[in-house]
């Protein structure tokens, strides 16, 4: 519940004003509210209303209807795809090998909000499937004793910051493409990773 | 039969696609600066409707076509639907992450066809490493006088903003990502009016898919006609299918469309066949919301217009290979289930139909099905889909709830007994 320091409120309304209408940075505002506050609390709710011309009603409604706008996330939060591709090479063998490595089951949060894990729907990434995320940040083919590795890594060593290909080196198997050049960039911990767009070690204009 | 306008610079050069010095090297912004140079809005109109580039979305509207019924009223916006979410589909992915300058070169000449000013990129929230490639080329394309005032030395303007969604499959349907857009809920808007008409805050909007803008320059540098000289009518150009599923060789292909089901599937250097020696039992030729085709199909051509014509559709371009192995009915659950989560809600039929179908599989499942179960299943899906004819009729305001019904009606129609042996006997008790 602490205020807003002058530069989030200053990246805020930087967000605003890429749009003709503030409406529209309500998305990318729940996004900034949720990193800073750790989740979706109702003073963000107030803030993203405030700045963008809307009610904490109307903030809510549109906070309720996706799925990655968290009240309460765990530091890491595990995506499973559970959908037909991942399904028909085993999805859902990862996610009961993430449920039990972590203690998380489907959709719920463990008490000292370390992990929240998921099933998802496709995450676009069915040539490179079974796939999960964490924060966000695609692995592609791992097995479930893979997906059981990375989370004692993620519980050992509790990284700043995940990235997608460091995990894909360590933790995955077959890609859905060519990935091309590794990246620095990754999500920042804790979940929302998007500040706006997600990133930690190099900038990206808002 | 495969072609090489996509994908052309990430498969000869793997390092740095995706940066604006190698683009550059490789003839990029060559068309946008032609465009804004030596064209009117008319003629790169006229050049994109010469092509016959259909929309590489799902629905496969024509381009050219599309961009004519914007209205005058002003602003015009643009908006580029990098939502890609339906199950099998990863295409888009690859173009915004290996090839991002190929999309902003292509939604710029779109916006200057279409006397645009504000341009967005709705990528879904879930491409994280997508979207920050795509922001990166934008800053490079912004720096190098490719975006922002006078592109090129002209007197054309454009912004390019890209908009991250929060999780929602419905928001690639073009009215939920207008309306997700303006910071509302991802909820489908009754049509008419279209986009083209009112759109973004009201105005005249279009929104094309990724891959059908990555086309633009290409068409530009080579001309209308020579991208319609490539494959066959109706399918003009090529087309990149993602296949995945039980496939020696899953990825993105480039293909010239007319190619057979068997060459796509078992090509050596396409699908490469099925994994471990198994037999094909199914595939979706289009994407979770295309009825799915069967072995008996597997030499028919690859078009859309031949899909149609079996019953189902391209979609977008996402093939989902199953062997003897899949359990069909745990299968179409996983669809099903698909289509229950992502439902927006407003109308009855898809919101309660979906989920009524997704317990019945359930059910049928555990061993606990019941002997009326398949007619049950049949007639929800007709009530969300009069008729259950192809194209689908619709009781909805959008075709999430018609798609649900896909996986239902293949089942029934080409494994029907495999699905009723998983029923109890009449007056077993079941």
């Amino acid at each position: 519940m602490s205020p807003w320091p002058p530069d989030l409120q200053a990246r805020a309304r930087a967000l605003v004003a890429r749009y003709p209408e503030p409406r529209s940075a309500v998305g990318p505002l729940l996004y900034l509210a949720m990193r800073h506050e750790g989740g979706l609390t109702a003073e963000g709710i107030r803030r993203v209303a405030e700045l963008t011309g809307t009610t904490p009603a109307q903030v809510q409604s549109v906070a309720s209807f996706y799925t990655m706008y968290k009240e309460a996330p765990g530091r890491y939060v595990i995506s499973v795809c559970t959908s037909l591709s991942c399904y028909l090479l085993g999805g859902e063998e990862v996610l009961a090998a993430v449920e039990e490595e972590t203690g998380v089951a489907d959709g719920a949060t463990d008490g000292a909000r370390l992990f929240t894990v998921e099933h998802v729907e496709c995450l676009g990434a069915c040539g490179g499937a079974p796939a999960l995320q964490v924060n966000y940040e695609t692995v592609e083919g791992a097995t479930p004793e893979q997906a059981r590795r990375l989370c004692r890594w993620l519980r050992e060593t509790r990284p700043a910051v995940v990235r997608s290909d460091a995990m894909q080196q360590e933790f995955g198997g077959q890609r859905a493409f060519d990935w091309g050049p590794e990246e620095a960039a990754g999500a920042v911990a804790p979940v929302p990773a998007f500040e706006p767009y997600g990133t930690a070690g190099e900038g990206v204009g808002a | 039969m495969t072609g090489s306008i996509l994908l052309a610079r990430m498969e000869a050069d793997r390092a740095d696609s995706h940066t604006l010095a190698r683009y550059l090297a490789t003839g990029g912004y060559r068309a946008l600066r032609r465009v804004v140079g030596e064209m009117t809005p008319e003629q790169v109109t006229a050049e994109v409707k010469a092509a016959n580039l259909r929309g590489r979305g799902g629905a496969g509207f024509p381009c050219g076509v599309k961009w004519a019924f914007l209205a005058p009223a002003t602003p015009h916006y643009l908006v580029v639907n990098a939502d890609e979410s339906e199950p099998g589909t990863f295409k888009d992915r690859q173009l915004l992450e290996r090839d991002p300058h190929q999309l902003v070169e292509g939604a710029a000449i779109a916006a200057y066809a279409l006397g645009v000013r504000r341009a967005f990129v709705y990528v879904r929230g879930e491409y994280a490493r997508p979207a920050r490639r795509l922001q990166r080329a934008i800053d490079e394309a912004y720096a190098a006088g490719f975006l922002g005032k006078g592109i090129g030395g002209s007197g054309f303007d454009l912004d390019l903003t890209v908009h991250l969604g929060a999780g929602a499959y419905i928001c690639g349907e073009e009215t939920a990502l207008l309306n997700s857009l303006e910071g509302r809920r991802g909820e489908p808007r009754i049509r008419p009016p279209f986009p083209a008409v009112a759109g973004l805050y009201g105005k005249p909007t279009i929104v094309n898919n990724v891959e059908t803008i990555s086309n633009l320059p290409w068409i530009i540098n080579h001309g209308g006609a020579a991208y319609d000289a490539i494959g066959p009518q109706g399918s003009r150009g090529t087309r990149l299918l993602s296949l995945s599923g039980h496939v020696r060789r899953p990825g993105n292909y480039e293909v010239v469309m007319g190619l057979s089901w068997r060459e796509l599937i078992f090509g050596e250097h396409l699908g490469g066949g099925i994994r471990q020696g198994r037999a094909l039992k199914a595939w979706i030729p289009g994407g979770a919301s295309a009825p799915w085709l069967v072995p008996q199909h597997l030499d028919e051509p690859v078009t859309i217009d031949d899909a149609t014509r079996l019953g189902t559709m391209l979609g977008s371009g996402a093939v989902v290979v199953m062997d003897e192995t899949t359990d069909v009915v745990a299968a179409a659950l996983a669809i099903v289930r698909f289509f229950s989560h992502e439902s927006c809600g407003q109308c009855t039929p898809c919101r309660e139909g979906t989920t009524w179908m997704q317990r019945i599989l359930e059910r049928i499942l555990r061993g606990s099905g019941r002997p009326a179960d398949l007619d049950l299943l049949l007639d929800i899906s007709d009530n969300i889909s009069p008729g259950l004819r192809w194209p689908p009729a619709q009781t909805t305001i959008c075709p999430l709830g018609p798609s649900a019904t896909a996986p239902i009606v293949s089942i029934m129609r080409h494994f029907r007994a495999e699905v009723e042996a998983r029923l109890p006997r009449e007056g077993s008790g079941g």
